[in-house]
């Protein structure tokens, strides 16, 4: 340590050498020692004013400040509800079908529905509203129970076969297990196969047909088109709620189905409920 | 340890007090008028007005960050034209490089902000408190009324400075005008008076008191730029060869045999940052010339050339001892390194000057959405969505039309537009939903992915935008 160096005699090197190369061992500004002072002292008054130490199993010291930024996120929650209470009060009192032509509204409640959406939809229609088995697509434009924009708001109301809820839609897809035989079940399988498209056995579509129409058209209507006063969906087309396979149906004709939504009013305001009606229907399959 | 008599090194040094002499003479004269005009360039921009029509700001500079927007005369960014910002960067980057390489730290020298600065806080303090004897006489003072006073005034014309500083940065983020009113009658958004207070704040501490502790402790600079020097670069350096020996006594027997510098310490005493150049180059030098025109000065009073302390390379050291003739002055900056930088330098200049003039005033993004990545509607056809943003950077509400190539094997349609047309507010950003449906069965409706072509025409000015994008079609 401290030998001297040819060029600074007056500053010792910290020893240290590499390649020949040396360290001059300049004192440090003393500026910097109090900048570090200055640290410590703020880390004190950062540890008694802040939420710091945990005291016991049950929690933290609070701090003198009783800073939290939960109360944080709540404040500015707060701050844009009581922002946003005026155009609320607008959307949950106007015409369903005044909301879309109006721009303030219809742009409040494409970002409002989305982020309803988000939160309380989508573990059950996917994040892009796509669905899943059992679980309607809300994109496409094949609805059970109707794709206007009153009829989306009356199924987020009140749900689907949701006991709790008296205004819920309700109906059933019975279970055909006792009622018809294996072969009619068979046979109507094979006539839902070929009026959608599918491949299927002539012969025992044929036989099928009249099966359907004796116990199934009554609620899936003459041509299977679907009836949305049921919820029964449309047997002709491309979209399959459950599956369009040969074992599915088979499964669906033989123990039925009854798929449930919850019913949202009084989870959510009617604000939101509106929002995320107007979002939905904006999403391509609106009608 | 060899030598256990020696002391300890100390290891705190407290900070050594600088009173720069006043000087006169060329860089003088220069660092004033580069002073004023980066100081006025500084505080009057914000009030500059200029006229963009009824619905945009009439501040001709104005980084809005409301709506992320920022204004410079004829030209207004959008923040996906960041691009044009970065550029800026790394031109005002490479141009420090070529500076540092051809002429060393005149960055630090002229126009750093903190050189600037500390230069009007210095000259403030040398009205106030006189020329550098009578500060170093103040200094040791004891504190009575008189130097109360004179500490006390300095302060105060400092804080005005400073106030000023951190009022003047404010205004280049909102409407200048209206923002001095709110002000004065305390009710500007919260955050301007953070501002305020803080580079109020640290002008004070930096211009006042840290000075040359902040370029020699705290600026990374001084260190880079030793990589960008080299032999070549001119920087300011004293002619030892010249100098050496140097000598007070003129008169005395050996009188001969001394260089030409007379040890004033005229160099010493007007430093800005308390160094003696005659001690070659170093980290703590900033370049700023002043010690040129101290020596120049005193030269003259002994009637010797000018130059002992000067702009020179470190190559005509060698050539002026052996006597050989000065390198040019263009040899030294026309090297390979100052060309590289200068190419560079103004290879993105033509670029972004290019850009700036090519750039269409219809601009829109497209996004697929890509969950799901298509949809199977009930007659079997399938369909994508796609999210395009439409940005109007016109004065004026514009409608435009949407539409995809190739033509005929599908069916578009626009949310909530049934003619594919939408209108964008003036100077707004337009947010639609593009539904791109393949038929049954259709090649596209097959295949995997299917290259498409949206455009979007302006129904004004009848210009035309594409982006190009996929079909995802079953094939997948
Ligand atoms: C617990 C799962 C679940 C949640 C959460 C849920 N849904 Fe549903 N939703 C369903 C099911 C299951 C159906 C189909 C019921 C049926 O079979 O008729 C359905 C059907 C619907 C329908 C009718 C579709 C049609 O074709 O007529 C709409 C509209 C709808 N949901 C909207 C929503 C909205 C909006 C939310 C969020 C506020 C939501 N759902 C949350 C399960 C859920
Ligand atoms: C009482 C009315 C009713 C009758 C009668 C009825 N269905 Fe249904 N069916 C429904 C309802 C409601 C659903 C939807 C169930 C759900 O949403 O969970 C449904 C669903 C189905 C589905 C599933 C469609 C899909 O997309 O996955 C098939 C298949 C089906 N029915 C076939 C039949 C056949 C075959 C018969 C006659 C044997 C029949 N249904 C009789 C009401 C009925």
């Amino acid at each position: 340590m401290s030998k001297k160096d040819d060029k600074h005699p007056e500053v010792p090197t910290t020893g240290h050498s590499w390649d020949g190369i040396e360290e001059l061992d300049n004192p440090l500004p003393r500026w910097w020692l109090w900048t570090f002072y200055a640290c410590i002292a703020f880390a004190i008054y950062l540890f008694i004013w802040y939420p710091s130490w945990p005291i016991s199993t049950k929690g933290a010291w609070a701090g003198l400040g009783h800073y939290s930024s939960r109360a944080d996120v709540a404040k500015e929650i707060k701050k844009y509800n009581d922002a946003n209470a005026a155009v609320d009060k607008r959307l949950a009192s106007a015409d369903l079908n005044a909301i879309e032509k109006d721009p303030e509204l219809n742009s409040y409640a494409m970002n409002g529905g989305a982020a309803v959406f988000r939160t309380w939809c989508a573990q059950c229609h996917g994040a892009g509203a796509n669905g899943a088995k059992g679980f309607p697509s809300l994109i496409d434009d094949d609805w059970l129970w109707g794709g206007t924009i009153q009829d989306i708001h009356q199924t987020v109301s009140h749900g689907i076969r949701y006991a709790a809820d008296p205004d819920t839609r309700d109906s059933e897809m019975p279970a055909w297990g006792d009622q018809l035989s294996k072969a009619e079940i068979a046979n109507v399988v094979q006539y839902v196969l070929s009026i959608s498209g599918g491949q299927a056995d002539k012969a025992a579509a044929k036989a099928g047909a009249t099966v359907f129409a004796d116990n199934c058209a009554a609620c899936h209507g003459e041509d299977a088109k679907g009836g949305r006063d049921f919820g029964a969906p449309n047997l002709t087309d491309a979209i399959w709620l459950y599956g369009g396979d040969v074992k599915t149906i088979t499964k669906t004709v033989t123990y039925g189905r009854k798929g449930v939504m919850p019913a949202w009013s009084g989870r959510l305001s009617e604000s939101q409920i509106r929002q995320v009606a107007t979002y939905i229907h904006q999403q391509g399959g609106g009608e | 340890m060899t030598n256990s008599a020696e002391e300890p090194p100390k290891l705190y040094a407290a900070q050594e007090p600088i009173f720069p002499r006043r000087v006169y003479g060329f860089f003088r004269s220069l660092k004033w008028s580069l002073m004023i005009v980066t100081l006025g360039i500084y505080y009057i921009t914000p009030w500059i007005r200029w006229d963009r029509g009824p619905n945009l700001p009439d501040q001709a500079v104005l980084i809005d960050l409301s709506t992320r927007r920022f204004f410079f005369f004829w030209i207004e960014i959008w923040p996906q034209e960041f691009y044009f910002v970065a550029g800026l960067l790394i031109m005002a980057g490479l141009g420090l490089f070529l500076f540092t390489s051809a002429l060393g730290r005149v960055w630090c020298g002229y126009a750093c902000p903190q050189t600037v600065w500390t230069d009007l806080f210095v000259t403030v303090e040398r009205w106030i408190e006189g020329d550098r004897n009578a500060r170093v006489r103040l200094y040791k003072a004891k504190w009575d009324a008189h130097k109360i006073r004179l500490r006390l005034t300095k302060w105060f014309v400092w804080l005005l400075i400073s106030v000023a500083t951190g009022g003047a940065w404010v205004f280049y983020f909102a409407d200048a005008p209206t923002l001095l009113q709110q002000l004065v009658h305390g009710s500007a958004p919260y955050i301007a008076y953070v501002f305020i207070l803080s580079l109020t704040g640290t002008t004070f501490l930096f211009g006042g008191f840290a000075r040359e502790q902040i370029c020699i402790y705290m600026c990374p600079w001084p260190r880079i730029q030793a990589a960008m020097m080299d032999e070549d670069t001119i920087t300011v350096a004293y002619r030892a060869w010249r100098g050496e020996p140097r000598g007070k006594h003129r008169k005395s027997a050996d009188a001969d045999k001394l260089g030409d510098c007379i040890d004033c310490n005229a160099c010493v005493n007007v430093c800005p940052m308390g160094i003696d150049i005659r001690d070659g180059q170093q980290l703590a030098c900033i370049t700023c010339a002043l010690c040129i025109d101290a020596c120049d000065g005193m030269m003259a009073k002994v009637g010797k050339p000018r130059g002992l302390i000067d702009y020179m390379a470190l190559t005509d050291e060698a050539r002026e001892r052996s006597g050989k003739p000065p390198k040019p002055v263009w040899k030294h900056i026309l090297r390979l390194r100052t060309i590289i930088y200068t190419v560079l330098w103004a290879g993105v200049g033509a670029f972004l000057i290019a850009a700036l003039f090519l750039r269409s005033n219809i601009d829109f993004n497209v996004s697929p959405v890509r969950n799901p990545v298509y949809v199977t509607l009930s007659d079997g056809s399938i369909r994508n969505t796609f999210n395009l943003r439409i940005h109007n950077k016109q004065g004026q509400a514009h409608r435009f039309m949407i539409s995809v190539t190739p033509k005929g094997i599908f069916g578009t349609t626009v949310q909530g537009q049934k003619d594919g047309m939408v209108t964008v507010p003036a100077d707004e950003t337009g947010s639609h939903k593009l539904f791109v449906t393949a038929f049954r069965n259709s090649p596209a409706a097959k295949a995997g992915l299917t290259d498409i072509r949206i455009w979007v025409e302006d129904m004004e000015t009848k210009d035309r935008v594409y982006k190009d994008t996929v079909f995802n079609g079953k094939g997948r």
